[in-house]
């Protein structure tokens, strides 16, 4: 699909920039791209990989588990039918753990790996719609790479979206877990 | 001073503290955990260039304005800078996309401008909605129900209409 996507976008742009008499400007925005391609990766691969030492000592320490077991509660309110035993459990846990701490690479395969345990157990449609919204709208408590982007870009307070961004990202998974309730609560009566 | 501004270096020192407490080995756990996100970096710069090159097209030759224009009344209705739009309608497909729609508009905005914030706080707490559901689904085999979607753009369009209403509460 990106194929075509891209495709459709250089053709699009080269229409509008004929009609908009701009093709100067389209091709020297081809050149500035790549290099500000650079530059982004650049700026962001400082922060990023900061964030991935910290959070490599956080993991190590077993920190990130005990956050896993503060999920214990929300947890079960989300996904009733699982038992807080089951590993199934356990891997939903650290799977939004791994997401709250912008641990992106560790949180696909834990996610993943729910999604095979779920697969197993009852209701699983349901369960498995939760789990997949609560990954498609995860919870941010560190935006790092938007932190580093603003600050690349001069931004005087590159951390100051931190607050809205953890409220946003929390109203929004409430409303998808409210969504996925209210569905799949009309499938069940049937 | 803000809160946020002490949250960071307060984690970071947290996290060091309870290392040492576990009597964990943080220098070297440290930089395998640094050189592990290092390599992600490097693995963004190829996707970024050629997405980063179709976007700066689009932009500059005018599409994006167009778009946005088209799209103003709903997002005029929103409270939704319309700047933004194009962030808006990339964030759910592409993660390096979105990545790269957001570096070219902190080029023609600053970040710390009404837009540059909505443009952030959409950015930080959306994620790439039809790419996870995709994943997750295929790993199992199984095809993703409409249901899935219906739940996951609500997500989404809740991340829309508040990133506005915040930015406006908070500044």
């Amino acid at each position: 699909m990106i194929n075509y996507i891209i495709t459709l976008f250089i053709m699009a742009s080269i229409v509008f920039s004929i009609i908009n008499g701009n093709i100067s400007q389209l091709s020297q925005a081809i050149l500035q791209a790549s290099g500000s391609a650079l530059k982004t990766a650049a700026s962001l691969a400082g922060a990023m990989a900061l964030w991935g030492g910290v959070m490599q000592v956080a993991e190590k320490s077993g920190l990130t588990n005990k956050i896993a077991l503060l999920l214990k509660k929300p947890v079960s309110l989300l996904f009733p039918s699982i038992s807080s035993e089951s590993t199934a459990f356990k891997t939903i846990c650290m799977n939004i753990t791994a997401n709250i701490l912008g641990l992106g690479n560790a949180a696909t395969p834990l996610g993943i790996k729910a999604m095979k345990h779920l697969n197993n157990c009852e209701n699983k449609a349901r369960n498995m719609a939760m789990l997949v919204v609560l990954n498609t709208s995860s919870i941010q408590l560190i935006p790092i790479t938007v932190a580093a982007l603003r600050m690349s870009h001069g931004s005087q307070t590159p951390w100051d979206c931190t607050f809205p961004i953890f409220i946003v990202s929390l109203l929004s998974v409430i409303a998808g877990c409210i969504m996925v309730s209210v569905l799949y609560m009309h499938g069940r009566k049937k | 001073m803000s809160l946020s501004d002490l949250l960071i270096p307060l984690i970071i020192c947290l996290v060091f503290i309870y290392a040492l407490i576990k009597k964990v080995d943080i220098f070297n756990v440290f930089i395998q955990g640094a050189k592990e996100n290092l390599l992600i970096a490097v693995d963004l710069i190829p996707p970024l260039i050629i997405l980063l090159t179709t976007i700066e097209m689009l932009s500059a030759s005018g599409t994006i304005s167009a778009l946005s224009g088209l799209l103003s009344p709903l997002t005029q209705a929103l409270g939704f800078p319309s700047e933004c739009t194009s962030l808006a309608l990339i964030r759910p497909i592409s993660g390096s996309g979105a990545l790269a729609v957001l570096e070219s508009l902190f080029g023609d905005i600053s970040p710390d401008s009404y837009a540059g914030r909505v443009a952030s706080v959409l950015m930080g707490s959306s994620e790439t909605t039809f790419y996870t559901i995709a994943v997750y689904y295929s790993a199992v085999r199984i095809k993703a129900e409409s249901k899935v979607f219906v739940s996951s753009l609500t997500a989404d369009f809740t991340c829309f209409v508040f990133s506005a209403l915040i930015v406006r509460l908070f500044y």
